[in-house]
């Protein structure tokens, strides 16, 4: 079957396991991998058979004209400044950095055909990827006037892309609490662990809402991980909804990500959970491709 | 021996002890009494820092920014501080801190993960704020480790980088070992930041002093998370009697514990042990059994007991000379 081609750009711990991830895809085939030094990411993208450039953005539109869907897996300010380029060139570009500058992609909650015919969507964060959907379940039943998330990930999941970006990882991620969760106000924290072994991505929700339905919540919850584990199998919880405190609005809930293990050992579920989503989504845009030229 | 400067974080570390209900007019009360005493820096805030206020941590009653500015309004000498976790606060929120009156900002992460406050620590200087490095749980990592962490604090651009023993885990060693390597190799003052949970918090601030440390945290009557920190009153008192320089004056600092904090924390139902009578005889030299003694005394005749017990210790007064405790009182009710 024919297969869309793809490229990535920032061979970093996301775009290496983006790498693996993909050459699993029946329809995504990853043929340029842009870096900006010789690294090991460079050095997996050749082995793959792929194309391998530290010659920036423009090696990418020049040279390789059939590739469809871009990944950035850089920073924030990186994917500023290459945007109008990648948009210039015509590609779909899934941006995995905090930049934002186009709109919030959870696919649990938001992917539908109109967001494959930007120029860009936004994959979040790995902590949105994995809070907003348990957000947006429980404003479905219980109006959410408040959403606060606490993501802890282990300190060797966390390359320098996402350290360099600390503040721009919580905002986009509060922003996304509010946008795709339906909270009225939000605040996301992060916090990073260095204990060893290393511990699993953990994400703790806590949602204020009006009406305190706990079967209701629960039941939307369940049925949102449901629908999560379909693309993060994973994806689980480690607390079922509860009241905080008795007699209080206050809803916590726990969830745990395990990888797949590809380039990080399981433990870094947050690189599974942003990479799947963009997978998911890449996979969707894909589809529509191929369906157009058949 | 250079001057120590102290920074008080009775109103940030210590805001745990009262679930974060610090008033405006209590943040008053407080950054005055510490500036009357000398205090260099003053730390005001959520516990957990710059918007800490959460589900998680527990809502402040007021905001970082209207405690700042109710204290900037009254201080004439003391510089304002704030506490940053990146991850949790952002360098965003630095603005309206500043703007309320704030000049320190001390930028904390776990002692492994220093990389995180780099746009943290740059974007306050550039600002213009003074920038204080805080290495968190010092105790989990070696001291190579802490330098390695501290160095790149200091790469980009903290003025002072800090051992913090947030689980007052250390021991006298450890704090030595950590703050000495520093000293070796930063070219920026060394701070040391304790918590008493072993009952060391003074002697580790001793040997942190001792290896090179000018930044020591305290805070009044060792108001803080766990055990509390280092009570500011006795360090200012063991600082004077090891002939360590420090701006605080002693009685002063002693009154902003027991005369300002000691109600606060009455109304909020809270409390601290009582260090002012330990501490005076401590400092005096002074046998300990004539403290009861020298406050029946002072009552009797209405002098002032920390004046009985000060005459004591200038008198050389040796264990069972009870009686001139009376003498002395009566002679100073004339």
């Amino acid at each position: 079957m024919k297969k869309i081609k793809t490229a990535i750009i920032g061979p970093g711990n996301i775009g290496q396991d983006l790498m693996i991830k993909m050459s699993r895809s029946p329809y995504l085939e990853l043929a340029c991998v842009i870096g900006i030094v010789e690294s090991q990411g460079m050095q997996r993208a050749r082995a793959m058979g792929a194309d391998a450039s530290i010659e920036g953005v423009d090696y990418l539109a020049s040279k390789h004209p059939d590739v469809q869907i871009v990944f950035d897996a850089t920073s924030a300010k990186a994917h500023e400044a290459a945007s109008p380029k990648l948009q210039q060139a015509g590609f779909f570009c899934l941006d995995l950095t905090p930049a934002a500058i186009g709109p919030y992609c959870v696919p649990a909650v938001n992917l539908d055909k109109s967001m494959l015919d930007l120029p860009e969507v936004n994959m979040v964060t790995c902590a949105g990827q994995a809070t907003t959907p348990i957000v947006a379940a429980i404003n479905g039943v219980a109006d959410v006037y408040y959403a606060e998330t606490i993501s802890s990930l282990g300190s060797k999941s966390a390359g320098p892309g996402t350290r360099a970006n600390i503040d721009e990882f919580t905002v986009t991620t509060r922003n996304a609490l509010m946008k795709i969760g339906g909270a009225e106000n939000a605040k996301a924290i992060i916090i990073l662990n260095p204990a060893e072994p290393p511990i699993y991505m953990s994400n703790t929700i806590y949602t204020r809402v009006r009406k305190v339905d706990l079967p209701a919540i629960r039941a939307a919850v369940e049925e949102m991980g449901e629908r999560i584990r379909k693309y993060v199998p994973g994806y689980r919880f480690k607390m079922q909804p509860i009241l905080k405190d008795n007699n209080d609005d206050i809803i916590m809930t726990i969830v745990e990500v395990e990888g797949l293990g590809d380039y990080l050992p399981v433990y870094a579920g947050n690189l599974d959970i942003i990479n799947t989503a963009a997978i998911e989504t890449a996979e969707a845009k894909a589809r529509k491709l191929l369906g157009e030229q058949a | 021996m250079n001057t120590i400067t102290l920074t008080d974080t009775t109103m940030r570390d210590g805001s745990h002890s009262v679930r974060h209900q610090f008033t405006e007019t209590e943040a008053a009360l407080l950054a005055r009494a510490m500036d009357e005493a000398g205090i260099d820096i003053i730390e005001i805030g959520h516990g957990d820092g710059l918007t800490g206020s959460s589900c998680n941590y527990g809502f402040s009653a007021f905001s970082d920014a209207q405690l700042v500015r109710a204290a900037a309004r009254v201080v004439r000498r003391a510089r304002i501080a704030v506490l940053l976790l990146p991850g949790i606060g952002t360098a965003e929120d630095l603005r309206e801190i500043q703007d309320a009156g704030a000049s320190v900002v001390r930028v904390a992460t776990h002692v492994t993960e220093a990389d995180i406050s780099a746009q943290h620590i740059a974007e306050a200087r550039k600002m213009g704020l003074f920038v204080v490095g805080f290495l968190m749980m010092a105790h989990r990592a070696p001291a190579d480790r802490v330098l390695e962490e501290a160095k790149k604090m200091e790469s980009y651009g903290a003025n002072v980088v800090y051992v913090t023993d947030s689980a007052g885990a250390l021991l006298p060693d450890g704090v030595r070992e950590r703050v000495s390597l520093m000293r070796e190799n930063l070219s920026v003052p060394v701070g040391f930041h304790s918590h008493d949970n072993l009952g060391l918090a003074i002697g580790n601030s001793l040997a942190a002093i001792e290896s090179g440390a000018s930044y020591i945290d305290g805070s009044l009557g060792g108001l803080g998370a766990g055990a509390g920190n280092t009570p500011t009153e006795t360090l200012v008192a063991v600082l004077n009697r090891a002939g360590i320089p420090v701006m605080a004056d002693l009685f002063k600092t002693i009154d902003a514990s027991t005369k300002v904090l000691g109600p606060i924390l009455q109304r909020h139902g809270a409390g601290i042990a009582p260090l002012e009578d330990p501490l005076l005889l401590g400092y005096t030299g002074v046998y300990s059994s004539f403290m009861l003694h020298s406050k029946r005394a002072a009552t009797r005749f209405g002098v002032d007991y920390r004046d009985i017990i000060l005459e004591l210790g200038r008198l050389e007064a040796v264990g069972g000379q009870e009686d001139w405790i009376y003498e002395i009182a009566e002679r100073m009710s004339k």
